[in-house]
Formats: C-alpha cells, structure tokens, sequence
C-alpha cells in the first residue's frame, strides 16, 4: 500500500554527469518489494514546482530501511531536488505503479534485461531478484556517451554486461538493438525501461508475448485519477492505460508505443 | 455539535470540502487513502454520452504555483458510469455531484437525464468550461444567451438540482452568472481553468500535444476569489468555489469572497490527504477567528463593507 512519509536523505552524490544518486530511510520502505515501482517525490517545499516528480526505485535494503533512488537532473524539479542535503526531510509518496513481474521467469531460464539511459536503474533491483531466484541474468546497457554511463560494475554482479553508446566512446557503437543482433542474444524473457524509441525497435526486434517493458510519461497525480499519463491500447479507439497506476511496467502486446 | 454541516439545494453537506470534478477520477484511486465517507460531496469525473479518450500526451506542464492540463474529457461514457462507477461509490455516505458534458445540447440533455436518476446522484455540474475539447464546453460557456439555453434544457429534464461550472475565461463573468440564475440554475461551482500555454525552448512548440492547456493551482486562486466576490454579490444561488485551495485559511478566503462550499482539484494530485486534512483543520481555525460555525464567514468581505 501506498503511503506519504517525510523521508530522511541519508546519502546523495553525484555518480554521473547530472546523474545523482539519493538514498532516504523511513517506514515507507517496508512497502516496496515489487521491483520497477516509483516514487512520488515533492521536490520544493512550497508551490513552485507544484506537481511532485516520479523516480524510479533503484534499491531497497529493508534491514536499513533504505530505499536508492538514481534520477538524471532534467529541469527544474530535479535540479531543485539535487540540491537538496543529508538529514533533509523528503515528501514522499509511493510506492506507486506495478513494477516487473518477477514471478514470469522461472529458475533457470535467460533473462535479457535492457536499460537505456535514465532507464537503467530500476533494472537493478530487478536483476538482483531474479539471480536471487536462479533466473540467468543478461543486461545490455545503452547510453548516449561515456560520461553518462553508469552502473556497469554494479550490474556485473549479476550477470554479462554489454554497453552500447550512441557515439562510440565506451561499448559498442550504436544502440541496445545492435548488440543483441551482433551477440544472437535469444532470451526466454525479457526486461526493458528506456526511451520510448528504444523499446518500439525492441517490440519489434523481439517476440512479444514475454517481453515486459517499462514506460515513461509527463505525470499529474501518480496514482490513476488525474488521467495526465495515459497510452492507447490496441485495437480499441477509447481504450487506455494509466502508465502511472496500470504501469509503468506493461507486457508489451498490451500498449502502443 | 459541527462547525462545518450545511444545506445547499440537493445537498446535505458533513462539510463544505469536496473533490472537484476532473482532480478525483470517480473516487477509486484516492479510496486507498482515505474512507471517502469523510468528504462533504464528491464531483466526479466529467461523463459524455460515449467513451473519449481524450487529448494526446503529454497532458501536463508546469508553471510557477501552477499546472497546464489537456486531458480532453477522457472518460468512460455514460453507460459504465451508470453501471460501474456510480454504483461502487454507493458503498460510501457521501452525496455525488455528476458532472455533465457534451458536444451538443442533445448529448447534454441525455447525460442529464439518465445520471440525474442515478440513486446517490444528489445533484449536476454542468460543465461548460472545459477549454480542452473543440467542441461543447467552453463553446457553452463563454455566450450567455447559449449557456442560458443549455441550463434550461438541462433543468428540464434534470431530477435533481443543477450547479453550472462557470468559466473564467469571459470578459464579464457576472453577465454569464446572471443569465444562468434567470435560465433556472440551482447554484454555481466556479472557477474552471483559465486557459494558457507554454513553449518548449529548443524548438519553439507548445509543451502539451493539445497546444493549449486549463490553468490550475495556486496561481489562479486570486481570479476565483474576485470572481466570486463579484458573482455572489449579484446572485441569489449559492457558489461553490474552487482554484487552487490547499490550505483551511484558503478554504475560509473562499467563503470570505463569497462562496457557500469549496472544492479541492489540483491540491489532490500533490496530497492525496488533502481533502481529510482541510475538514480536520478548519473546526480550530474558524475557532481561532471568531466563528462557532462554517456559515458565518459566508460573504463576509463584502457584508462588512456594505
């Protein structure tokens, strides 16, 4: 169940260019065990910016009461956020959304899990339950450059990693797609959150039925009633999903991109 | 005894705090949070004749103390609010405001009919502000011989008390109100979203895919209380008043101005407690001004200075 908790910010540096990575403890931490779930984070304390801002879950440690978040400064609201300190309050909502369903890939199977950009982190916690389960783990990673890379140790804990740049200066030239045609990568499942374009091209470069992927939309509310982030779904003109309440994580037959 | 009940035509109100059409969906989402049973009334999500889906994406921006929307009336049509919505609300002690919208006066009129009959159905909000559709809404609501008509149509068929949902972006607002009252309204919610836009800086194009977007939050609360100022000395019917509360002493600026109840629409998506949180905060705050009772701050700016 979703809860509103002033969290404390225990840890929060930069990783990455404008890449930050923020560690906050609090109750709502025992919530959250479903990976690729979101929080709500209020990132002013008065009204400007007045909508909260969702961030993906990269951690949790329910020992420590700990939950990571690793967000990318965009505009405003993040860029505000990143500045706040250690020992700070956090207004926090979550967790909200339905995560990646762990419980679809069975022991012992491949699992492909791909990031792109700002996508990566929620991958993590993902990997780690899977690997956890016996589930073989695969993680192809796709960045714009160098220097907005991140993770890649991290990840190589649990399995091969691959990265991909769009300019070349780490991994291989090109994108996520490049990498699993030139490795003949064939999982039994697969795990996606990127850029809308990056998963379209996987929709099509890979069998649909378990491919799960997570989407990313302008939110209002965070918790399905303001209707700001809705997508079509297939063959039905009226017919929507919620990305903040039905998803963020979707089977891949059950939206259009 | 309570500081916060009151009567207004269709409604017995515990309070004067109700989610505002459009910020609350048809009440599920915020369920979770709280026992719905607690609010005043609920308006529910705009219902036309058919399903819409609504605008493209992105349907949200920001601006400073306030947000940009562009849903577009997205919503499940009339039949499943009648058959699905409205009946699971039924669970909860709480009188629902069905808000009306269509294309035409016909589509209007039918919607009226058939809600109005519903069972926890106390009472309409005829939307003819909405500023994202092309067609009905705001081209309602902005002429006053046309929404005078509209009100009639609607009035006629109606089985409970119609409220019509004024819009701010009128030059003279009191004239629409005054011809609403004369077409047989019942009350007023004002006000809707006042209609405004932004760019993005690297390519010069509106943010949201509908180019044009309803201003709402804080930033707009200043145009509702002179809105309400103005109508509520002009008018018989009660207001209910609404843009960009958040806090009790919002909620007693609002009665000061003029109106009889408010609503909380924006508010909702940063705090899904909002609403429980205002109704328990006022009974001390109109205590700690003077008031033994919600009533008493009713038009009192303009009371005084008569």
């Amino acid at each position: 169940m979703a809860i509103k908790e002033l969290m404390r910010i225990v840890q929060h540096n930069e990783i990455a260019e404008n890449i930050f990575r923020l560690t906050v403890q609090g109750k709502l931490t025992k919530q959250v065990h479903e990976p690729g779930r979101f929080l709500h984070v209020k990132v002013s304390e008065g009204t400007t910016p007045l909508l909260r801002r969702p961030i993906s879950i990269y951690d949790v440690d329910h020992e420590k009461k700990e939950l990571t978040m690793i967000y990318r400064v965009e505009g405003q609201g993040t860029k505000l956020l990143s500045t706040r300190r250690v020992n700070e309050k956090l207004d926090i909502l979550g967790p909200l959304g339905k995560g990646f369903p762990v419980e679809k890939a069975v022991p012992g199977e491949e699992a492909l899990l791909i990031g792109g950009g700002i996508g990566v982190p929620p991958l993590y916690n993902l990997a780690k339950q899977l690997v956890k389960k016996g589930v073989k783990v695969t993680v192809i990673l796709g960045f714009q450059t160098e220097s907005v890379s991140i993770l890649k140790e991290e990840f190589e804990k649990f399995g091969d990693v691959y990265l991909a740049t769009v300019d070349g200066t780490i991994g291989t030239k090109g994108f996520v797609t490049d990498v699993i045609q030139m490795m003949g990568i064939k999982p039994d499942i697969t795990y996606a959150c990127g850029p809308k374009p990056m998963l379209k091209a996987l929709k099509e470069q890979l069998p649909n039925e378990r491919l799960y992927i997570s989407l990313e939309e302008r939110m209002g509310c965070g918790v399905g009633a303001c209707l700001a982030c809705v997508c079509k779904v297939p063959n039905d003109l009226t017919g929507y999903k919620k990305v903040c309440s039905d998803g963020p994580v979707f089977q891949a037959e059950e939206v259009v991109l | 005894m309570s500081m916060l009940n009151l009567e207004l035509p269709g409604l017995t109100l515990k309070n004067p705090i109700m989610p505002a059409s459009g910020c609350f969906g048809f009440g599920k989402e915020y369920a979770e949070f709280y026992d719905l049973s607690k609010l005043g009334a609920i308006m529910i999500k705009a219902t036309t004749l058919e399903p819409r889906y609504g605008n493209p994406t992105p349907r949200v921006t920001e601006t400073p103390g306030g947000m940009l929307n562009a849903i577009g009336l997205q919503n499940p049509g009339l039949d499943a609010v009648l058959t699905e919505h409205l009946p699971w609300l039924e669970q909860f002690d709480v009188p629902i405001i069905a808000n009306v919208a269509g294309s035409t006066v016909e589509e209007y009129v039918e919607v009226a009919r058939k809600i109005s009959a519903a069972p926890n159905v106390e009472a309409l909000e005829l939307n003819i502000s909405c500023p994202n559709v092309r067609h009905g809404g705001i081209a309602f609501g902005t002429d006053p011989s046309i929404a005078a008509e509209l009100t009639k149509s609607v009035k006629s068929v109606s089985e409970v008390p119609v409220y019509v949902k004024l819009s701010p972006n009128v030059t003279r607002i009191v004239d629409m109100a005054k011809a609403i009252e004369a077409a047989g309204a019942d009350g007023l919610t004002m006000i809707n979203t006042l209609i405004g836009m932004r760019f993005h800086m690297h390519n010069a194009q509106p943010i949201l895919a509908n180019r044009t977007g309803g201003l709402s939050g804080p930033a707009i609360k200043p145009v509702a209380l002179r809105m309400i100022y103005e109508v509520s000395q002009s008018v018989n019917i009660p207001i209910i008043g609404m843009g960009g509360i958040e806090t009790a002493d919002d909620v007693i600026e609002f009665m000061y101005a003029g109106a009889s109840a408010v609503a909380v629409g924006t508010a909702n998506f940063i705090d899904p407690y909002v609403c429980p949180n205002l109704i328990e905060a006022l009974p001390e705050r109109l205590k700690k001004l003077g008031f033994s009772h919600i009533s008493e701050c009713r038009g009192l700016s303009w009371k005084n200075s008569k």
